[in-house]
């Protein structure tokens, strides 16, 4: 269960006179929920995925993820809850120095899973979404579509039980993209509540799904 | 799923790929940060060595110099007043039936002679077969450990032979022991400072790392990796480098505190400064420096790398825990 209650955010230093990035927001996703994230660019989309991915603390209210009361959580407790969530950034996030493996490998080494397990899973989700040939490639020298799919396949090596996606077809051909939602919806039947944030409306049109719209930071519709 | 079988999926070796992605040995080079812990523990191998010898002298001087006392004794050789034997004898004879002193011993004329031969040259006796000045007996007395000396003492010398002086030495040796303590305290008020600065450096260069890798560590934090885990690889890195850095320092120092501790041999133990590198006998100049080396010293020295060590570890959990509080 994801529990947002009157949320609200303002990037530290931003011009209050510009407003909060996020007002207000209150909604309940049920856990094994799939939500669409919509909205136009500056709308809040962003800001609100970093928010369950715990890359930010809200400003005011109270926000609860996979039943943790997030404000009152202690470190450890956030850097659990933060395993336990499978996230696709915007920008990516991979680490320049690590292979392509590695970089998937480390989720699962955060969870003290053994190496020989995590040969498997790792070699098996990359050979899924295209990779199983570059596994001791950096991933600057990929494709901005490889390193989109590096970024997946790290977020759902270890079958999170939330999965945030912040634009996660936007360096994909049509193809790609609908073979990715659908391994989303997959994972989503095996029981994770999962949230992607899209400006590609034909992919929404597809899927289905029910959406969280954002308008210049505030909720217009929910469901 | 069997290893071998692992292997053969991917075609490599299972241990070649255990990497965190904070690439650590990139950030934390590792040549600054041993060099100067090598630095620091080089100074603190020098100020323990201070403060063992400091150490060793104040206990030499309390139990050694403290309990001798010196009895000046005029005339020794004129018969005693008591009518047997000389006046030096009836004193020596006090002093050793008095259970307070362990040893009386008569100071031989000769050695007393040549002790004072640079004050008062031939006079002395020693050069002229005659003494121009009449030299007093002088009889050293050794207290038992913790006794002092009666305190009819003087009457009773008096009595045996008048005009006897009995001098302790316990006054100026215990200025002399209360220098050793100050320089006791100045060495480990320098192994403080020592230590400080180490924490200070491995602080610093653990703050470069922070700052060097800040995006690869925000990312493994946003994966969930803990406060404890960033920190544990970053005192991993450090503890190595400062650990080499303790080694090296504290060989380095070994053969400077060889010298010193063979310099000082003659104040710790009374022992005769034995001569320079006799006959180009290397191994036995290193044998002989090496025996002259206090217990205790050989004791701290080899502790000296684990504590370098201990220091990185402590100070890089520290300063990266602290860091890590600014992210979410």
């Amino acid at each position: 269960m994801i529990r947002l209650d009157e949320i609200a955010l303002r990037y530290p230093g931003r011009d209050p006179n510009r407003g909060a990035v996020l007002q207000r927001i209150s909604a309940d996703i049920p856990s094994g929920g799939f939500r669409w994230v919509l909205g136009a660019s500056g709308a809040g989309k962003s800001s609100l995925l970093r928010l369950l991915s715990l890359s930010l603390k809200p400003t005011s209210g109270q926000l609860e993820v996979l039943g943790v009361s997030v404000n009152r959580a202690r470190r450890a407790a956030l850097a659990r809850l933060r395993r336990r969530t499978g996230t696709v950034f915007q920008d990516l996030r991979l680490l320049g120095e690590l292979s392509v493996f590695d970089n998937v490998a480390l989720r699962l080494r955060l969870d003290g899973l053994p190496e020989d397990r995590i040969e498997l899973e790792v070699t098996e989700m990359l050979r899924f979404v295209g990779l199983g040939r570059k596994l001791d490639v950096r991933p600057h020298s990929l494709s901005g579509g490889e390193q989109q799919r590096v970024a997946v396949a790290r977020a759902v090596v270890h079958r999170p039980p939330l999965l945030l996606a912040d634009e996660p077809t936007g360096a994909l051909d049509e193809k790609q993209a609908i073979r990715l939602i659908s391994l989303f919806e997959e994972l989503n039947q095996m029981g994770s509540t999962v949230l992607v944030a899209t400006h590609n409306e034909a992919l929404v049109r597809r899927f289905g799904h029910p959406a969280l719209v954002l308008e210049r930071g505030r909720l217009v519709s929910h469901g | 799923m069997a290893r071998a079988s692992v292997t053969r999926l991917t075609g490599r070796p299972l241990l070649s790929r255990r990497q965190d992605g904070l690439a650590l040995r990139r950030a934390m080079p590792d040549r600054l940060l041993p060099a100067l812990v090598a630095a620091m523990t080089f100074l603190a191998a020098l100020a323990l060595a201070g403060a063992v010898g400091a150490s060793l002298l104040a206990q030499r001087w309390n139990n050694g110099a403290a309990a001798i006392m010196t009895i000046q004794v005029p005339d020794a050789d004129a018969p005693a007043a008591t009518g047997a034997g000389k006046r030096g004898d009836a004193v020596l004879a006090v002093l050793s039936h008095d259970p307070a002193f362990a040893a009386a011993i008569p100071v031989d004329r000769a050695r007393l002679a040549a002790l004072l031969a640079p004050w008062l040259g031939g006079a002395g006796g020693s050069g002229t077969g005659a003494p121009a000045l009449s030299l007093p007996g002088v009889i050293q007395a050794r207290l038992r450990p913790g006794v002092d000396p009666p305190a009819d003492l003087a009457a009773r010398l008096e009595s045996a032979a008048p005009g006897t002086l009995a001098e302790r030495n316990q006054p100026w040796t215990a200025r002399l022991v209360a220098l050793t303590r100050s320089l006791q305290a100045c060495a480990a008020l320098a192994l403080l400072v020592v230590t400080g600065v180490a924490v200070a450096v491995v602080a610093a260069a653990t703050r470069a790392g922070l700052a060097a890798r800040r995006h690869s560590i925000e990312i493994v934090h946003g994966l969930g990796a803990g406060d404890g885990y960033i920190a544990g690889r970053f005192a991993r890195r450090t503890t190595v480098l400062a650990l080499s850095g303790g080694i090296i320092g504290t060989i380095l120092s070994v053969p400077l505190l060889l010298l010193l501790c063979r310099l000082g041999a003659p104040f710790a133990s009374g022992a005769a400064l034995p001569p320079t590198l006799p006959d180009g006998d290397l191994a036995a100049y290193l044998s002989d420096a090496l025996a002259r080396v206090p217990l205790p010293l050989w004791i701290a020295l080899p502790l000296l790398p684990p504590v370098s060590a201990s220091i990185g570890w402590l100070t890089a959990q520290f300063t990266v825990r602290a860091w890590l509080r600014r992210l979410p």
